[in-house]
C-alpha cells in the first residue's frame, strides 16, 4: 500500500502510469491495482472466448452436411455444451462488468480504487480456478448435459465430467458474486463529493442493477449445483423421480438464477451503449431518468418471469400463464432504453466511429433478439419453436449481436484510455461491417430453420436444411474473421499505435476522460469534485456552433 | 475531515445483551414445549412465528441494525423480498398443477363436432 | 474532502487502506459489504428452503414419520450453545468498542468454544444416523413399516441443510482463530474495530440460520 502512496506524492514520477509501475510478474499477479486485474481479465476472457468459439467452429462445420459426417453425436453433444459452458459463464458474465467495468468504475465514481481491492484480486483467482476446473473437465472426457445441466440427465445418467464442469461454475459464480458485491459497495461509498445519483454515468447505474442480480441470483445456482452435485457423488436424491423428488424443481432452481443472469449477460452492454451513443451524437442522453431507472426495473423484473423457460416442461399451465404476462413486462423498460437512444442520437451530431458503428450493431441485433424474446415468452408460439433453432437464433441475437457487439464497442471506446494507444480506425470499421455481416449471415436462416422445425442439439438433420445450415456455417465463417482482425489491430496497436496525449480522444464526458491515457496508478492526481451534470455535451455543443 | 469513527456508532449495554439472551432462551424453551402439545398444523405455525421473532432479536440487537445505516436494513429487506419472490412463484407452480381448466362453452361444442 | 493536503494526511492514520478518505467511510464500507455478502448467503440457503418447503407440502406424511428419526433433545441442545455463542460474540464486538482488550480475547475464545461444542454435538447426531442407516444413499435403509420412498428427501434435506450449516460453522471458527490472533496483538480497539464487528455478523447470521432450522427439521408435528 505504501508504495502507491509514494507514486501518488512525489512529481518526479508522475509520468509513471498503472501500465508502467512496476514490470515483474509479481506485480501483475498480485496486483490490487483495479486497472491491473481488469487487464487480466482481459486476457483471460479473450482466451476463452476463442476456446468457446472454437467449439462453435466445429458445431458449424458438422452442420455443414445432413449426415453425421465429422463428428459423432456424442462428440457433438460435448461441443455444444462445452461451446454453452466456456461463453455463458467464463465469457459472458464477466465480459463487460470484470474488465471494463473494474476498470472504469471507480475511476467514473472519482475514488482511488474499488471498496476491497484485495476481494477484486481474489475474483480474479476465483474466475481462473473455476475456468481451469472447466478446462479440466474439457480435457478429462468433456460434459455433454447440456450448458442448463438438467437432471436428472445430470445427476444420474450421463457419463461424462459434469462434477468438474459443475464445480467451475459455481467457483466462478463466486467470483461474479464478490466483483457485484465490490461495485455496489463502491458506488454508494466511494463517490467523489458533487457525483450524485443523477450525475451518475448510466454505465455506472447499469452496473449496480447487473451486481444487484449478480447478488441475489448467483447464491441460489450455486446451492442448485451443489444439490446437483451431491445428488451425482453420492446418489442420493433431491430432484430424483424414484424417490418421489421432481426434476422440474431442480428447473425452478436452476432458471430463477440463470434467467436474471441473461440480464447480467446484456445490462452492461446496455450501459456500454449508453456512454457510447451520447459521445458520438454530442448530446446528453434522452430522459436520463428513464434510462437509469430502466437499469434497475429490469434487474428486478427478471426475477419474475424464469417460468417461461419451463412451458412445456411439466409446469402447470396457470403458472405458465403468469410467467408469461410477466415476460412481456420486463420487455417494456428495454424498449424504454432503445427508443431513448434512438431520441438521443436525434438531431444530434453522430459521426461514425468503430465504436458507433458497434454500438448501431447492438442496437438493431438486440431489438431483433427482444422482439422474438417477447413471440419466445408466448405460449401458444412457444410451444411451436421451442427447443427449435429459432430459440437458438434468439439468444444469440441477444447474447452475441447484443452483448459481444458492446463488449466491441466498450473495448473500442475505452482503448486509448486503458492502453494509451490508437488503433487503427479504418480497420476498426471494416471488422465493425464484418462483425456484422457475419453475424446476420450466420443466425438469420437459423429463424427460419427453428420456424420450420429444426430441434436444436443434433448433429443430423433432414436434407431439406441444408441449404440453410450451410448459409449459417458461412456467416460464422466471416464472423470468425470479423472477430480475428480486431485482435490483431488491437495488440498491434499496443506496440505500434500512435500515442493518445489528450485525456479525452473521442471528446467524451465524464472523469474518466478528465485523466490521462493511460491513468496513474491512483487514478487522480487531487481527489476530483464534480461540478456539471452528466452528459453535459450541448454546453460544449453549444460553445463551438457559437464560435 | 473525518478521520475519527463517527459518535453514532452505537455501543450497546451488557444488561441489553444479557436480556436479549434470555429472552431468545424463552423462546427456544417455548418452541419446544409446543412441539410437546403437538397442535398439529398450528404449532408449525407457532414455531415458525416464535423463530422469525428470534431471528428478528438477533438481527436488531446482537447485529445492531436498530442503530445501524439504512443500506444495512435495505439489504436484508431485499434479501427477504427476492426468497419471498422465489417461494411464492414457485409455489404457484406446485398449488396449481393438478388444477383442471374450466369448461368453457365452445368445448362442449367442439365434442359434438367430433 | 476538498482540499487535497488534508485527505492525503489521512493515509497516515493507522488501518485506513489507500482507497479510503476515512475511517468512517471504511467502516460503512465494510459493514455494507458483510451486509451485502449475508444476502447473498439469505439466498443460497434459500435455494434449500425453497426445495424443503415444495416437498414438504407434497409429502408431509413422509416428512412427520421421518422426523421421528431426529433427535429432538440433541438439537435443542445445539440451539441454546449456539445462542450462547451468540452472546459471547456480540460481547465480544462490545468489548473492541469499549477498549477492554483482555475482555475481547476472553470473548472470543468463548465463542470458538461454544462453536466447537456445537460441532461436536453434531458428529454425535451424524455418527447416530450413520449407524442407525438414515444417511441417504445406496445404503439407506428404513425399517419401520409407516413411510414410503418419500422418507429419504427428508434425509437428503437434513444432511444438506445441516451439512453447509455445519461448513458455515467451520469457516465461522476460522475467521475466529484469525480474529484471536490478531486480537492478542492488541490490533482492536475503540477506533478501529470494523473486523470484529463484520464477523460477528457473520457468526450470528449463521445463528440465525439454525434458529429456522431447529423447528423445520426437528419439530415436524408428532
Amino acid at each position: 500500500m505504501s508504495e502507491h502512496v509514494a507514486t501518488y506524492d512525489s512529481a518526479s514520477e508522475s509520468e509513471l502510469n498503472y501500465l508502467t509501475n512496476g514490470w515483474s510478474w509479481k506485480s501483475w499477479l498480485l496486483t490490487t491495482d483495479h486497472k491491473r486485474i481488469a487487464i487480466l481479465y482481459l486476457i483471460s476472457i479473450t482466451i476463452f472466448f476463442l476456446l468457446g468459439g472454437a467449439f462453435a467452429g466445429a458445431i458449424r462445420l458438422e452442420l455443414l452436411t445432413p449426415q453425421g459426417d465429422l463428428l459423432e453425436a456424442q462428440t457433438y453433444n460435448k461441443m455444444f455444451t462445452m461451446h454453452g459452458v466456456i461463453m455463458i459463464f467464463f465469457f459472458l458474465i464477466p465480459s463487460v462488468p470484470a474488465t471494463l467495468g473494474n476498470f472504469l468504475i471507480p475511476i467514473m465514481v472519482g475514488a482511488k480504487d474499488l471498496a476491497f481491492p484485495k476481494i477484486n484480486l481474489l475474483s480474479w483467482y476465483l474466475y481462473i480456478a473455476g475456468g481451469v476446473l472447466g478446462l479440466f473437465a474439457a480435457v478429462s472426457g468433456g460434459v455433454d448435459t447440456g450448458w442448463t445441466f438438467y437432471t436428472p440427465y445430470s445427476s444420474t445418467y450421463s457419463n461424462t465430467a459434469v462434477i468438474a464442469t459443475a464445480m467451475g461454475a459455481f467457483v466462478a459464480g463466486f467470483s461474479s458474486i464478490l466483483t457485484g458485491l465490490n461495485f455496489i459497495v463502491t458506488i454508494h461509498k466511494m463517490r467523489a463529493p458533487g457525483l450524485t445519483w443523477s450525475r451518475l454515468p448510466l454505465f455506472v447505474w447499469a452496473h449496480y442493477a447487473t451486481s444487484l442480480i449478480q447478488l441475489l441470483g448467483t447464491p441460489v445456482v450455486a446451492i442448485t449445483l451443489v444439490l446437483m452435485m451431491l445428488e451425482r457423488a453420492f446418489h442420493i436424491g433431491f430432484f430424483d423421480p424414484a424417490l418421489g423428488g421432481d426434476p422440474v424443481l431442480f428447473q425452478h432452481l436452476f432458471w430463477f438464477y440463470s434467467h436474471p443472469a441473461v440480464y447480467i449477460m446484456i445490462l452492461p452492454g446496455m450501459g456500454v451503449i449508453s456512454e457510447v451513443v451520447t459521445c458520438f451524437s454530442r448530446k446528453s442522453v434522452f430522459g436520463y431518468p428513464f434510462v437509469a431507472g430502466s437499469s434497475l426495473a429490469i434487474a428486478i423484473l427478471s426475477f419474475f418471469v424464469w417460468g417461461h423457460h419451463m412451458f412445456v416442461a411439466g409446469q402447470s399451465t396457470y403458472a405458465s400463464l403468469v410467467f408469461s404476462l410477466l415476460s412481456f413486462a420486463v420487455a417494456v423498460p428495454s424498449a424504454v432504453k432503445v427508443f431513448n437512444w434512438m431520441a438521443t442520437m436525434y438531431k444530434g451530431s453522430v459521426s461514425w466511429e468503430t465504436p458507433m458503428l458497434y454500438a448501431m450493431g447492438f442496437i438493431g441485433l438486440f431489438t431483433i433478439g427482444g422482439v422474438t424474446g417477447v413471440m419466445c415468452a408466448t405460449m401458444g408460439i412457444d410451444l411451436h419453436i421451442h427447443d427449435t433453432y429459432f430459440i437458438v437464433a434468439h439468444f444469440h441475437y441477444v447474447m452475441v449481436g447484443g452483448m459481444v457487439m458492446a463488449f466491441l464497442a466498450g473495448v473500442h471506446f475505452w482503448w486509448p484510455k486503458m492502453t494509451g494507444k490508437m488503433y487503427n480506425d479504418t480497420w476498426g470499421r471494416i471488422a465493425a461491417g464484418l462483425v456484422f455481416i457475419g453475424f446476420n449471415l450466420t443466425f438469420f436462416p437459423q429463424f427460419i430453420l427453428g420456424w420450420l422445425g429444426m430441434p436444436r442439439r443434433y448433429h443430423a438433420y433432414p436434407e431439406e436444411f441444408q441449404s440453410l445450415h450451410v448459409l449459417s456455417t458461412a456467416g460464422a465463417s466471416v464472423l470468425g474473421v470479423g472477430y480475428l482482425i480486431p485482435m490483431v489491430y488491437l495488440v498491434y496497436s499496443v506496440f505500434k499505435g500512435p500515442k493518445v496525449t489528450e485525456p479525452s480522444p473521442f471528446g467524451a464526458k465524464g472523469l474518466e476522460w478528465t485523466i490521462p491515457c493511460p491513468p496513474p496508478t491512483e487514478n487522480f492526481f487531487a481527489p476530483p469534485v464534480v461540478k456539471e451534470p452528466v452528459y453535459a455535451y450541448a454546453e460544449a455543443h453549444e460553445e463551438n456552433t457559437l464560435v | 475531515m473525518q478521520t475519527e469513527l463517527h459518535a453514532e456508532n452505537h455501543i450497546a449495554s451488557t444488561k441489553m445483551y444479557v436480556t436479549v439472551f434470555l429472552a431468545l432462551i424463552v423462546g427456544t424453551v417455548l418452541t419446544y414445549q409446543v412441539w410437546k402439545i403437538n397442535l398439529g398444523l398450528l404449532s408449525v405455525m407457532i414455531s415458525l412465528g416464535i423463530a422469525v421473532c428470534k431471528a428478528t432479536l438477533v438481527i436488531r440487537y446482537f447485529m445492531h441494525v436498530k442503530w445501524s445505516h439504512i443500506l444495512s436494513k435495505m439489504a436484508l429487506a431485499g434479501a427477504v423480498l427476492f426468497l419471498a419472490i422465489m417461494l411464492v412463484l414457485m409455489s404457484m407452480d406446485y398449488v396449481s398443477r393438478g388444477w383442471q381448466p374450466p369448461s368453457m362453452p365452445w368445448d362442449h361444442h367442439q365434442v359434438l363436432n367430433n | 474532502m476538498s482540499d487535497h493536503a488534508v485527505a492525503l494526511d489521512s493515509h497516515d492514520e493507522k488501518h485506513v487502506a489507500h482507497q479510503f478518505f476515512s475511517a468512517q467511510q471504511q467502516y460503512e464500507s465494510g459493514n455494507l459489504g458483510m451486509w451485502l455478502f449475508l444476502a447473498t448467503e439469505v439466498m443460497f440457503f434459500g435455494g434449500m428452503f425453497a426445495t424443503y418447503t415444495i416437498y414438504r407440502i407434497w409429502y408431509p406424511d413422509a416428512f412427520r414419520i421421518a422426523s421421528s428419526a431426529t433427535n429432538v433433545f440433541l438439537g435443542a441442545v445445539n440451539t441454546v450453545v449456539l445462542i450462547v455463542s451468540s452472546l459471547t460474540m456480540a460481547l465480544a464486538v462490545q468489548s473492541a468498542q469499549l477498549g477492554k482488550q483482555k475482555r475481547l480475547v476472553a470473548m472470543i475464545v468463548l465463542t470458538m468454544i461454544f462453536g466447537s461444542i456445537f460441532l461436536g454435538v453434531k458428529a454425535v447426531e451424524y455418527t447416530h444416523k450413520w449407524q442407525e442407516g438414515h444417511v441417504p444413499g445406496p445404503y439407506f435403509h428404513w425399517d419401520q413399516a409407516e413411510g414410503g420412498r418419500e422418507v429419504q428427501i427428508l434425509f437428503c434435506l437434513y444432511f444438506a441443510m445441516t451439512g453447509m450449516h455445519a461448513v458455515h460453522m467451520i469457516v465461522g471458527l476460522g475467521i475466529m482463530a484469525w480474529l484471536l490472533v490478531t486480537a492478542m496483538k492488541g490490533r482492536y480497539g475503540p477506533k478501529y474495530y470494523n473486523p470484529v464487528e463484520i464477523s460477528g455478523l457473520y457468526w450470528h447470521f449463521v445463528d440465525i440460520v439454525w434458529i429456522f432450522l431447529f423447528p423445520l427439521l426437528y419439530l415436524i408435528e408428532r
